[in-house]
Order: structure tokens, then sequence, then C-alpha cells
């Protein structure tokens, strides 16, 4: 995959640093990562993938670092802000509004573009009735989009584990993101199942929404990723072009556990 | 009703009309067969219909469990109380602020609904980060606490004359007219129970519009998405906060109008119409007609509002008959078959008489989940 990476950085953090009791989840964890690249982010189980990615959408705060998206500063600010600001994400397990539908789910995902306060709600005025109809819309174009439009109707937790996949994608697009955190979306899915997820993603990096990725799915992770970072035990012990990383004597230590000669 | 004008249009509006009929004719018959204290008691029922479509704001949609929801009942009860009786008079007068007494009708419901909701905000702060049960222990006390300052701010300054209440409310005068006195319009008299009944089911349908119109809106979706998953909720981008504070802040209005249309009805508040229990049997009315759906929330409300009405009508007329003399007291009764229709409703149908879609799916997610679990490990293994 060609790197498609202009170069320009979209977000940044440095020193990031959360520790959970005596448990240093994530040290000294720097990375940047550029506009319109697919990035991925690999490491064992419990190497602090996911607390990174819930530093970065503000559902934790960090201890200490720096933390910066579009040059705005985002260290320790609220979720919503994080998202206003143009970052989403998904859930390593699946996090769905179980019991509304999944038309529903993608028009929530619409609340932090939209205006409407209680007195438009209550007297749905013209401007309120316009903004909740291109809710309406642009909510089936996104399950169009991830190819789920026909479930739009149904509730959430009767769609397939691959169509939830899909739907909390399309419910974090929704929110006009620039950066697309998704924390192993293929996790539990069938070979053609990832092979179509993997399209879906080239999509919407094409569509010009970078993408953060964490997957175990090595194959996944070469052919898709512009570049990869590896935790290990809250560290970044590596990064670079797939290629790199791959035969990097600390990564493949990481994994197999063995030292490196 | 008003939530399915979906179907086909001439039948909706054939219904809408018949609807409308009944509404309007039903006082008139509840007093030809039943009497008057039925048509008082259909008054009142309004009232609790009300109050319960408030709570369901709070409880049913944001799914925020509050135990003190009948405090702003009591704000909107003690501010249309103390704006138009004599009470505050001698503290008032030559203070400059004697236009605050007997303030017309169209200013003193909003300014109910608005203090009721800021103290729907001060309960709504302090419990943010509070969830089920530690939630409504807080609201528990919150709604304590309202009702011990009205049973004791009659010292050092008298404002709520304590425990004695406020006496001597003035009843609702609109358009000029005293609802106090009846009135006839071709031929037809209303009294004050009629005036009363059409006033009540104005606002009751006002209520609920407001309630359709939020429940559809993307603050009503950002309600039911905090219920469903608070932490996906956040990285929505929804600020928690703010929506739980409104939720709050809607339902104590709704309360607040209730409590102000429930002082000028009996012309006297005291703190002892604002106890715990009250508190209790609204949220029975939410929970057991069906959280969340505005139909069966009016129906729990009546069910609850008039099963002791009726109990006291039929039960000691039928001890008298049948034994002679009487055993069992109305008033227990009713305890003892509120909380029998409550644990046969929890165990049969947890999701209320007339839920909605949605909520009958939920209580009944595990039968989905446990498949959707079994094919999870299936996916991982
Ligand atoms: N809220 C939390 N409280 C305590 N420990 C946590 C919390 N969240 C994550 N951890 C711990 O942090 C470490 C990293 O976890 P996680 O980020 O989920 O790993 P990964 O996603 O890479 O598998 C684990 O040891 C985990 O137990
Ligand atoms: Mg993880």
């Amino acid at each position: 995959m060609a790197n498609q990476a202009n170069g320009e950085v979209l977000l940044e953090i440095s020193g990031i640093h959360k520790r959970f009791g005596g448990l240093h989840a994530l040290s000294d964890v720097a990375l940047s990562i550029n506009k319109g690249e697919i990035y991925g982010l690999i490491g064992p189980n419990g190497a602090g993938k996911t607390t990174l990615f819930n530093v970065l959408t503000g559902l934790y705060q960090p201890d200490e670092g720096k933390f910066t998206f579009k040059g705005i500063d985002l260290f320790r600010k609220k979720p919503n802000v994080v998202v206003e600001s143009g970052i989403a994400r998904t859930f390593q397990n699946i996090r769905l509004f179980h019991n509304m539908t999944a038309l529903e789910n993608v028009m929530v995902g619409r609340h932090v573009r939209t205006r409407a306060n209680v007195l438009g709600a209550v007297f749905r005025d013209p401007k309120t009735r316009a903004e909740e109809a291109g809710i309406h819309e642009r909510a089936q174009s996104l399950l169009d989009y991830v190819g789920i439009r026909k479930h739009g109707g149904e509730f959430a937790k009767n769609l397939s584990y691959g169509d939830q996949r899909r739907l909390e994608i399309a419910r974090a697009l929704a929110t006009d993101p620039q950066l697309l955190a998704l924390d192993e979306p293929a996790a539990g899915m069938n070979p053609k199942e990832t092979d179509d997820l993997k399209k879906l993603m080239e999509k919407i990096r094409n569509d010009g929404v970078t993408i953060l990725l964490i997957e175990h799915d090595v194959k996944l992770m070469m052919g898709l990723c512009d570049r990869i970072a590896v935790l290990d035990y809250g560290k970044k012990i590596a990064e670079g072009v797939p290629e790199e990383v791959k035969n990097n004597p600390r990564v493949i230590e990481a994994y197999l556990g063995a030292s490196p000669d | 009703m008003l939530a399915n004008i979906k179907q086909s249009k001439p039948a909706a509006y054939a219904g809408m009309a018949i609807f409308a009929v009944v509404l309007a004719v039903l006082p008139f018959v509840m007093g030809a067969t039943l009497g008057n204290t039925w048509v008082r008691n259909l008054d009142l029922a309004m009232l609790y219909i009300m109050l319960a479509l408030g709570l369901n704001i709070v409880v049913g949609y944001a799914g925020l469990l509050d135990l003190g929801y009948i405090a702003f009942y009591a704000v909107g009860a003690y501010v249309y109380a103390l704006l138009n009786s004599p009470h505050l008079v001698p503290m008032l007068s030559g203070t400059g602020f004697e236009w605050l007494l007997h303030m017309p009708l169209l200013v003193v419901l909003p300014l109910a609904a608005l203090l009721a909701g800021i103290f729907g905000v001060l309960l709504g702060s302090p419990t943010l980060k509070l969830r089920g049960d530690y939630l409504a222990i807080v609201t528990l006390g919150f709604g304590e606490i309202v009702r011990l300052f009205m049973n004791n701010l009659d010292r050092p300054i008298n404002i709520t004359n304590g425990p004695q209440g406020v006496n001597l409310i003035e009843p609702v005068s609109l358009f000029g007219h005293k609802f106090s006195q009846a009135i006839t319009v071709f031929g037809i008299e209303f009294r004050s129970v009629h005036l009363y009944y059409y006033l009540f089911l104005a606002l009751a349908l006002l209520i609920i519009v407001v309630s359709i119109r939020l429940q559809s809106s993307r603050i009503g979706r950002a309600w039911v998405a905090i219920r469903e998953d608070e932490i996906a909720a956040q990285a929505m981008g929804i600020n928690t906060r703010n929506v739980k504070l409104l939720a709050f802040a809607m339902g104590a209005s709704f309360g607040g109008v209730s409590g102000a249309m429930f002082a000028s009805f009996q012309g006297f508040v005291s703190p002892e119409s604002f106890i715990l229990m009250e508190s209790i049997v609204v949220l029975a009315m939410v929970v057991l007609g069906g959280m969340g759906h505005i139909p069966g929330v009016i129906l729990g409300a009546i069910l609850l509002f008039l099963t002791p009405e009726v109990l006291r009508d039929v039960v000691n007329p039928l001890q008298d008959k049948l034994i002679g003399e009487r055993l069992v007291n109305p008033e227990n009764l009713r305890m003892l078959l509120f909380g029998i229709a409550l644990i046969f409703v929890m165990l049969v149908r947890p999701e209320g008489l007339w839920p909605s879609k949605q909520r009958k799916a939920e209580f009944h997610e595990d039968d989905d989940l446990k498949v959707k679990d079994a094919e999870k490990e299936a996916a991982h293994g």
C-alpha cells in the first residue's frame, strides 16, 4: 500500500502516562498521526492499546503528557470536546444503544453536529425541522455507506455481529470525524467479513478520514496500514512501515516472549 | 392517542374526534352517574397524569431513578400558594414587592415551572456521577429535605407557615372569571370542578405534546442514549452533564405546573401532601404503566389514582351488606393491593402494562442476548 500520508500532522501526543493504582498502563507514549494515513496500533493483550484509545477520546484522563489534534490542545478534555474537535471511535466490546434501532443509533451520532434546543424541539420551527430531516437523511446514507441500510429499522441488538461492528462505524462517522479510531473492528469476524471490512476502511480513508486502527490480524494490518506502532507493557517499542515493524527484533520478542538472540 | 396518528388519516381523525368528544363530556357523564366526588377525582387524576409524565422524562427517558420527585410538586404548590394567599401580605406590604401577589395565571404557571426547574437542576448537579441505587438514595434525601424546609420555614421569618400550611389560596382566575364560581354557557352549568377539569385537561394535553416532541428530537434521543449506555453516549459527543440536567429540569417543571394547579384546586397546602409515599406512588405509576411510553404512563397514573377511590366507594358498602360490620379499612386494603399489583407486574410484565416496543424488547433482552453471546463465543473460538 502506497504511503498516502502527505506529511501533515493531524494528531500528536507525547509523554503520555496513565496509571491505575500501581499499574503503569501507559508509560511515556508518543506518536504522531499524519493526515490521510491508516495508522496501526498493535501489541499483546493488556499492552495498553485500548487504554490509549480511552485517553485519546477523553474517557480516561491521562496523568501527564501532551495531546494536540489539528493543533488544538485536547489534554484532559471531556469526551464531547474531543468528538467535537473531530475524533470518533468504536469500542472493542461493541457498545451500541441496543434498544434503539440501527437508524436511531446513527442519528445519535449526529447530536454533536446539530443544535436544536428544547424550544426548537417543542415548537418545531422550520429550522429545527430542516435539521431533523437532515439528521435522518444523513443517518440513512451512512447506513447505506457501511452496507446495512436494509437493517435500519431493526433494534441494534438484533443485528448480526458483523453488522453491529459496521453500525458502530456508521455511528462514529455520523459525528463527521477527521480521525476515526477503530478498536479491533475485525474481532470475531470470518475471513469474508474481514475482507469486506478492509474494503470499507479503505473507502473511508479514500473519502478523507484518517484511521487509527487496533487489530490483531497481522495479515490485515500489513496489507492495510501505512505505519504501525507497537505497544508492549504500556511502552511504545517500535514504529514504522509494516515491513520494518515485522522484522524488528523487539517486536518479535514481545510477541513470542523470546530473547532476540 | 396522539402518538399513533400515523394510521390512515381519515380513520385517525375520526378516532381523534370521538376521543375529543368523550373527553369533553366525561365530567358530566361521571357527575350524572357516579356523583360529584367523581368529577373531583377526575380533576385529581389529571394532576397525577401531569406528574407522572414529568417523572417519565427523568426515569423513563433518561433512566435516572428519582425518588424525591414530589419535591418539585411541592415547589410548584408553594409558589402558587404563597403568591395567591393572604399569608405573605403582611410581610410584603410596604416593601414595594406587592406586585408579586396575585399575578395572572399565565405568569404564575411559567414561574412555578421555572422555579421547579431550577430546583431540578439543584438536585441534578450533585448527583450527576451517581446511578441506580445511589442516585435513588440521594434523590430520596432531597425530597425529604424540601419537605422539611416547608415544615420548618415558619421561623425565624414565617415564610411557609410550617406544619399548619398555607390556607385561603385563591382559585384560578382566567379571562376575568374566578373558577370558584359556576358559569352558565348555552344553558349548561359549568361548576368549579368542571372548569378545573378543562383547565387540567388542557395542561395535560400540553404536557403530552411537549413530551412527544421532546422524545422524537435530538434531545430525546440523547436521553435514551444515556439510559442505554452512558459511556457510549459520551463517546458520541453528548454532553451527558447538560443533557441529564435538562432531563431533571424538564421533569421538575412539569411537576411544578401540576403542583401549582394542585394548590389552587385545593385552596390549601401543607407539607403533609408531599411525603415520600407520594414520590413512590408517582414512580409506581410510571413503572407500572410502562416507563418511557406516554400512553402507558397515563394508564398507570389513572389506574393507581383511581384504585383507592374505587375501593373507598366499594369496600365499605360491600362490607356493610355482606357482614354487617366494617372489618377492613379501605385505606389499608389500598396499600395491600398496591403492593400485590407491583409485585405481580415486576414478575409477569416488568416492562409495565403498556410498554413501548423498545422497552418491551429491553426487558426480554436476556433471551436474545444469550443467543448473541453464544454466537460471539463461537466466532471467537
Ligand atoms: N479502568 C481500568 N482500571 C484498572 N486497570 C485498567 C483499566 N483499564 C485498563 N486497565 C489495565 O490496563 C492494562 C492495559 O489494558 P488495555 O488497554 O485494555 O490493553 P489492550 O487493549 O492492549 O489489550 C491492563 O493491565 C488492564 O487490566
Ligand atoms: Mg483492547
